[in-house]
């Protein structure tokens, strides 16, 4: 409680901790402030950042073909129905038990974590493509891959975006716990309180969150750039043609 | 003062001459003699899964209807709660301590936060998703404003709602695995009681998934139950 105002309580501390080092609660070692966070929140992009391009580079194009050829429909749920169904916790553990510690083994969890969503996103973003843009385009002669390459894809281009946001967010929340295996995050903090203390883990905890909440930010203004136009256009309309004649009765009763 | 849910203890493993069980392995025969253990967590889990799904259905309902008639509230309740949705659970459990202390009640919120974009954004899709000649049709026959919504339009939204609820039911068990750090018990705490132990986790996070699986059939029944006419239909 020194320079830290008092109506903060913890919370000033807390942040205090963030940025200024303090003997360790066991004593005999520095722990907190920037450096030392700085390595963890390294560490913890690292590991979130190749998860998240694995994961990226094995589900999209797999869920790009599906959707193409129109097989998957039960793969697309299964997949997002069972990732939900395992806890992050379990599935780490089960990893740590079955086959060890270290970077590949988290790694290899979050890449599992990430899956789901972009399968199903992906998968839904194609199927969801104007079946009559498809059918001009075939018509103009393209052949399979560029239908995929020039109309899927771009269409299904803010869905897929969605499907990397979620998974994203899952990775980077999910990493605060790679430490239980080993990985020093910005969740060592939290998993070491005889070191850190709860001042530390608050700490840790409250840069997890500002840092989820950029990742998913981000992501969202990014799903918004790669909108192409002519979506971003035909959506407005869209709406209104639907829904104005039953809405405008009903708000006028 | 919060390493308590953390320490590090090792389960006390009867018959320490088994090779198996000191190995950490992967033991039948543990599991069957000790399966005990695991219903007092396995009971905080349904305890941590049920509330917070429950509350969240009241918010989101509420906030929902409200939405329904004032449609630019949309936007920031699924901002707000979006917000929420992002914060990763671990860090919340810690961030709402200083608030409302270790235990259930930081659980509690944290968890019911979860669930209110799932299931506000299922009921708004579902109550959308009414055709207009419907809507047109219920009022023709005289029926009010309210009327309309609580004998037309929510229940011809249940299919959505219910699947929000699924939704919101899986995830709330996963994250109520990470309620140890809370300091709220469950699957969780079990799981980190010894991790390296092939059995424990086995179990544990069996747990956990057969829970999931068996809410999820069970919103599904309920679901059935309740809308007949969809049956009918089918």
């Amino acid at each position: 409680m020194t320079a830290a105002p008092a109506i903060l309580g913890d919370f000033g501390e807390a942040i205090e901790f963030i940025f200024k080092e303090r003997e360790s609660v066991s004593g005999g070692v520095q722990i907190g402030g920037i450096p030392e966070l700085a390595g963890f929140g390294a560490t913890h992009m690292i590991v979130s950042i190749a998860a998240v391009a694995i994961a990226a580079a094995l589900a999209i194009p797999l869920a790009l073909w599906l959707g193409h050829i129109g097989r998957g429909d039960f793969l697309a749920t299964a997949t997002s129905n069972v990732g939900r169904a395992i806890p992050s916790l379990a599935l780490l553990a089960f990893f740590i038990s079955f086959i060890g510690l270290g970077y590949t083994n988290v790694i290899f969890v979050l890449v599992l974590l990430a899956i789901p969503p972009l399968i199903t996103n992906t998968y839904v973003g194609v199927r969801q493509v104007d079946r009559d843009t498809v059918d001009a385009a075939r018509g103009q002669g393209m052949t399979g891959t560029e239908l995929v390459r020039k109309i899927e894809l771009p269409l299904a281009l803010p869905s897929i975006f969605g499907g990397l946001r979620t998974s994203a967010v899952n990775v980077v929340a999910t990493a605060t716990i790679a430490p239980l295996a080993n990985v020093q995050t910005l969740g060592e903090p939290i998993i070491t309180p005889q070191t850190y203390g709860f001042v530390g883990q608050l700490g840790a905890a409250i840069v997890v969150a500002v840092i989820t909440i950029a990742v998913d930010f981000a992501f969202a203004r990014l799903q918004r750039a790669v909108t192409p136009a002519g979506l971003k256009l035909a959506e407005p309309a869209a709406r209104r043609r639907f829904s104005l004649p039953t809405r405008r009765r009903l708000d006028s009763t | 003062m919060t390493a308590a849910p953390l320490a590090q203890l090792q389960i006390q493993k009867p018959g320490g001459s088994d090779s198996c069980v000191a190995d950490n392995g992967f033991c039948p025969e543990w599991i069957v003699d000790n399966i005990d253990r695991y219903w007092t967590p396995l009971l905080e889990h349904v305890y941590l899964t049920v509330v917070p799904v429950a509350i969240g259905f009241a918010i989101s309902m509420a906030l929902a209807i409200v939405a329904h008639r004032r449609r630019w509230l949309t936007g920031p309740i699924v901002t707000v709660t979006g917000i929420f949705f992002a914060i990763p659970s671990v860090a919340a459990f810690f961030l709402l301590q200083p608030l409302t202390g270790l235990g259930y009640t930081t659980a509690m919120v944290a968890l019911v936060s979860y669930t209110l974009l799932i299931i506000f954004r299922n009921i708004t899709t579902g109550l959308r998703n009414v055709p207009g000649e419907t809507r047109d049709a219920a009022i023709g026959q005289g029926l009010t404003e309210r009327q309309v919504l609580f004998r037309v339009e929510l229940p011809m939204a249940v299919p959505e709602i219910m699947a929000g609820l699924r939704i919101a039911t899986s995830t709330t068990v996963g994250l109520a695995a990470l309620a140890v750090f809370a300091g709220a018990g469950g699957l969780g705490s079990e799981i980190l009681v010894d991790k390296r132990f092939k059995s424990n986790v086995v179990v544990a996070g069996g747990l956990a998934v057969l829970l999931a699986a068996a809410f999820d059939l069970l919103i599904l029944a309920v679901q059935r139950a309740i809308t007949p006419w969809q049956r009918a239909r089918a």
